[in-house]
């Protein structure tokens, strides 16, 4: 990334699409730094969606009508435009779901319920988010298959001579998180998807905080499966997405029924209609995917490189005040390219609900708790962390807010 | 910039610091644990009965967590020697955040009301009206 590049990220030009970054509470700016848990959206993707519900809100595939029409193209058009973002090969392979979440569960019960048979291993990592995590080790209940974790390294990276022991034969599938939530660790999922394909287990990347803030190729990757959120990347909540390799989703059965992805019907029998339509049944997210589209837009218009650069740079602040204040433990890969823009920590003596209320005082939002990842937590030795996350419109005087408002939890708690 | 929230003030952060009658009861006639698992808060709730089998004469907990959790405790703690089971079980969250005599914010009620829950639901299992291992503020 070169440093013109950077320069010319416009924060002061950005910020202004975003009304609510303006809020006060008791006279204090808001200072938002959960962008992990999700974003602020962008008064364009506000105003693709209240276009679409100003001039042609209508149900898609059913009409002759010209509303129905240009609602159904704008709809289809959607997985097009996200196919084009994440180098997926055609719509054919973008499912919109509800989140990353329904992603996972997708592929879980499409996929899982019907291949994992008794003692095939299920590969997460110790740092999967709950999303994957429970998913699947309820679907490794119900078939019979064992689930192990790749473990997480004192740095807060994966052990990769782990994860090559646990991606044998028996593998059959791997699932894993491309940039952690919790430690902001990016994992090699192009790595770890040839290992699983090495032993013809398949890939499920589960790519919540990745997509939103770094350039993502899932043909480069070759992962099998990639999931990923709208409202973690300046897009609307209600839809997510889930990419999957054309041939694998053929040979699927969809887990959820009804209207709209069926190819024929009769009292006796259904037969499902093509891709990506036979995964999204009943009306969809009609005016989040005009949304998605609108961010995406305004995504790729900044530079998924410059998002990134952005970010990082952001994060190595963060973290680099936060380690200068000395009492403080911070979890994860020290900064730089493997790290993505967040930073979770505790503060000696101060638990970190406490502190979230204390910057909360600030009007500093911050998230603490377990971030959807206990048993991590658990691995890291602590009941919570408070985590900052960052996104495209932060600057580095917010961080220096943060950092200044932790005298206070100090002076009131020590 | 003022000294931090309204939930902090001067009370909840003593009992935070110095809490009273932490550890745990040598002879209690229930004791019961319960956890938050949002926040990670633990808290173990030993009570003992004088011999009419209703008045609280001890009590004691342990456990960790936020400020707003163990100061509850605490408080509770001394609150309730002396008072029935009945009176306990008659307490809800209103008694709670009186006690603790701060605006507790929606997010952190969970927090505040551990305790109590974890006192109730010790006393309910005693009297074999409930049957919980463990008591949690997930509803
Ligand atoms: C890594 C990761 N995976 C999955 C999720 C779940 O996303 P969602 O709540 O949109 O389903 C999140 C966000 O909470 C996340 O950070």
């Amino acid at each position: 990334m070169s440093q013109q590049n950077l320069e010319s990220l416009d924060v002061a030009a950005i910020r202004e699409e975003f009304p609510i970054l303006e809020r006060e509470f008791d006279g204090q700016q808001v200072v938002y730094l959960d962008n992990a848990a999700t974003t602020q959206t962008p008064d364009p993707v506000v105003d693709a969606m209240s276009d679409y519900y100003r001039e042609y809100n209508a149900n898609i595939h059913r009409g002759i009508h010209h509303l129905s029409q240009e609602a159904s193209v704008a709809y289809e058009e959607a997985h097009d435009r996200v196919a084009d973002f994440i180098g997926a090969d055609g719509r054919e392979e973008v499912i919109f779901t509800k989140n990353t979440t329904e992603s996972e569960n997708l592929v879980a019960y499409a996929w899982g319920l019907n291949e994992l048979e008794p003692d095939d291993r299920v590969v997460l990592t110790e740092m999967e988010h709950h999303a994957s995590l429970v998913t699947w080790q309820q679907i490794a209940h119900q078939t019979g298959a064992d689930v192990e974790y790749i473990r997480v390294d004192d740095d807060g990276r994966l052990d990769m001579d782990h994860a090559r022991e646990l991606i044998d034969d028996d593998a059959a599938i791997v699932s894993a998180v491309h940039v952690s939530n919790t430690l902001g660790t990016v994992n090699p999922v192009s790595e770890l998807t040839e290992l699983a394909h090495e032993h013809d287990a398949i890939s499920v990347i589960d790519g919540a905080q990745a997509v939103p803030n770094r350039p993502v190729d899932v043909g480069e990757i070759d992962a099998d499966f990639y999931a990923f959120s709208g409202h973690k990347m300046a897009g609307p909540t209600g839809i997510g997405v889930l990419y999957g390799k054309q041939d694998l989703l053929e040979e699927m059965d969809p887990y959820l029924y009804g209207g709209g992805m069926i190819r024929k019907v009769t009292f006796e029998e259904s037969t499902w209609g093509d891709l990506p339509w036979k995964f999204e049944p009943g009306t969809p997210q009609i005016a989040e995917a005009v949304g998605l589209v609108a961010a995406i837009d305004w995504l790729e218009e900044i530079g998924m490189e410059r998002i990134q650069a952005h970010e990082e740079e952001i994060a190595r602040y963060a973290y680099e005040r936060l380690e200068a204040e000395g009492d403080i433990e911070i979890y994860g890969p020290e900064p730089g390219p493997d790290r993505g823009g967040l930073v979770s920590f505790n503060v000696e003596g101060v638990h970190a609900h406490d502190l979230a209320s204390i910057m909360n005082d600030h009007t500093i939002a911050v998230r603490a708790g377990d971030h959807c990842t206990q048993p991590l937590h658990d691995r890291l030795g602590v009941a919570a962390s408070t985590r900052a996350s960052f996104y495209v419109y932060n600057t580095k005087s917010e961080v220096d807010k943060l950092v200044a408002a932790l005298d206070d939890a100090r002076q009131l708690f020590s | 910039m003022g000294l931090g929230s309204d939930m902090y003030r001067q009370q909840i952060l003593d009992h935070y610091k110095n809490p009273r009658n932490y550890g745990e009861l040598e002879d209690p006639t229930f004791s019961h644990v319960g956890e938050n698992p949002m926040c990670g808060d633990e808290i173990r709730m030993d009570i003992r009965l004088d011999e009419d089998n209703e008045t609280i004469n001890a009590v004691a907990f342990s456990g960790d967590g936020c400020a707003i959790s163990q100061a509850s405790a605490s408080m509770l703690s001394s609150e309730l020697t002396g008072k029935t089971v009945d009176e306990l079980l008659e307490m809800d969250r209103d008694d709670v955040v009186d006690m603790l005599g701060v605006d507790i914010s929606p997010m952190r009620i969970k927090c505040a009301v551990l305790a109590e829950k974890v006192a109730q639901d010790g006393a309910e299992i005693y009297r074999g009206e409930l049957e919980v291992e463990k008591t949690t503020t997930e509803d």
